[in-house]
């Protein structure tokens, strides 16, 4: 029998010793996948304008993804009254990079309306521009976002992207998973015949307005509620922006 | 006298793979299956089971916890300290999985994103702490290891069967969401090639979609208790040795 002293000794190293595996691994490991972090996020981006791009950005390598974004894609930063804001206050938000990708719109999301940027990412393909917008809210387990391209009439969606931190794989996880779905919202508006902000939303059953209504998820409800609201509220949020655009 | 002593020595000296190394191997994946016979681990494989992909990739990652777990609990076996045993073979699961988590999410990040709640759960499936326990406690360190493959093989054979039914009634496909280096399923805008697809506008994929109407219940988590509480029923039919003879 091991006495009290043993085992404490016995604990200790054994935590100290799976402790500094694991921070090493962390560390050593924490490059790469931040980049590829980064260019997975950029993959989601670009496959919201899929229908614009010569080849599928699931079979690009990771280097002409990386192009694509050098050579077409501009990026800003907006704020909460539409203005585009500058690399300083990108920085000054809590984004050492600077850079409007750096934005991470789940720390946005807890600021307050008025003081939160977002991130727009201009694509450019045979002399016309697309919008890319970041929207960002929750599904059933945890957060869901997503990628919204638009015309430059700023109502016409061109595609969409979405992701997901935690639905169930078959269910929820089909937003991402089945392009099926996200290809639903292509061609949907965001403005109705009299001006009005509609945006689009996800039904169960038939779909009864075709400008803005998509088919849901069988099985994934909330999921698809969550995507709704995600839309109807994200989009809203860069109204200023696109009412300056159109000027 | 002298010869003794080497008979001895050569009785000591076992195969490194013999006949009771292979019976571990095998034994898990029919006369003492985790999941149909010790039923452990059910509330995986009533989670991740709705699609095929992830069931294969969830597979590796507990066949290769339960095995480093086992070996690193067996090297450690005489010097763990009775009290607390169960702590530390959590400690070591826990590692191991946040080693498997962070290898992936560093070399295939798109897979660690489909499967990242998946992975910490690996932490609370109870066929590594069962093995733990049951095996690696009381065995050489590589025996436990080979116990460790046979049990997450056993395990991942009957994750694959039932997420092979739920995918393929529940939404008519086959491997769905597989990456595309794998060339099972098309890009995004040809859908068209999954290897059975009911959605699809051609071919065998059109024909099953014109009659078949997909179930929404094999979607849904229920599906695989009434699926695992088939394949129980029929192993227990074709295998005699589990049928309680009393």
């Amino acid at each position: 029998m091991h006495n009290t002293r043993y085992t404490l000794i016995f604990t200790l190293v054994l935590t100290i010793v799976s402790a500094t595996i694991l921070s090493l691994l962390f560390f050593g490991t924490k490059d790469r996948a931040d980049l590829a972090a980064k260019i997975f996020e950029k993959r989601a981006i670009l496959s919201s304008v899929g229908t614009l791009l010569d080849k599928d950005v699931s079979q690009m390598t990771d280097q002409e993804v990386l192009d694509i974004f050098k050579n077409q894609v501009e990026q800003e930063a907006v704020d909460a009254q539409g203005n585009v804001v500058e690399s300083a206050k990108i920085t000054q938000s809590g984004y050492n990079g600077g850079l409007p990708e750096d934005i991470e719109m789940a720390k946005e999301r807890k600021k307050p309306e008025d003081q939160r940027i977002y991130p727009v990412y201009i694509f450019s393909a045979n002399g016309e521009k697309v919008y890319i917008l970041s929207v960002r809210g929750n599904g059933l387990w945890d957060e869901i976002w997503g990628n919204v391209a638009v015309k430059s009439d700023f109502n016409t969606i061109v595609g969409a992207s979405f992701d997901h931190k935690g639905e169930t794989p078959g269910l929820g996880a089909e937003i991402k998973d089945n392009p099926a779905f996200s290809a639903r919202f292509r061609g949907k508006e965001l403005y109705d015949n009299q001006g009005q902000y509609t945006s689009v939303a996800v039904v169960k059953g038939g779909v009864k307005d075709p400008d803005h209504q998509v088919d849901g998820i069988s099985g994934a409800t909330i999921t698809s509620n969550g995507v709704t609201e995600m839309l109807y509220r994200g989009l809203k949020e860069y109204e200023p922006f696109f009412n300056k655009e159109k000027g | 006298m002298a010869e003794a002593t080497v008979k001895e020595v050569v009785q000591e000296k076992e195969p490194l793979f013999g006949k009771k190394e292979k019976k571990l191997l095998t034994d898990p994946l029919n006369d003492n299956n985790p999941i149909t016979v010790q039923v452990l681990g059910i509330c995986s494989a009533l989670a991740v089971t709705s699609l095929v992909y992830p069931s294969i990739v969830m597979a590796i990652a507990v066949t290769l916890v339960v095995a480093f777990s086992n070996l690193f609990t067996s090297l450690l076996r005489t010097y763990i300290p009775k009290q607390v045993r169960m702590i530390v073979q959590l400690v070591i699961i826990a590692t191991l999985v946040t080693v498997v988590e962070l290898i992936l999410k560093a070399f295939n990040y798109a897979i660690w994103k489909q499967l990242s709640v998946f992975i910490g759960l690996i932490i609370t499936n109870c066929i590594v702490m069962g093995r733990l326990e049951a095996f690696a406690m009381a065995n050489k360190p590589w025996r436990s290891f080979l116990d460790g493959i046979g049990n997450g093989l056993g395990y991942g054979g009957i994750l694959v069967i039932i997420s092979i039914i739920r995918e393929l009634f529940g939404k008519g496909t086959l491997f769905a969401g597989s990456p595309a280096a794998l060339n099972i399923i098309g890009p995004s805008n040809e859908i068209n090639k999954y290897w059975i697809n009911t959605a699809s506008s051609s071919g065998f994929g059109h024909w099953v979609g014109s009659w078949y109407f997909n179930n929404n219940l094999m979607v849904l988590s229920t599906a695989s208790l009434f699926i695992i509480g088939g394949i129980i029923w029929i192993h227990r039919t074709y295998n005699k040795k589990l049928v309680d003879i009393s």
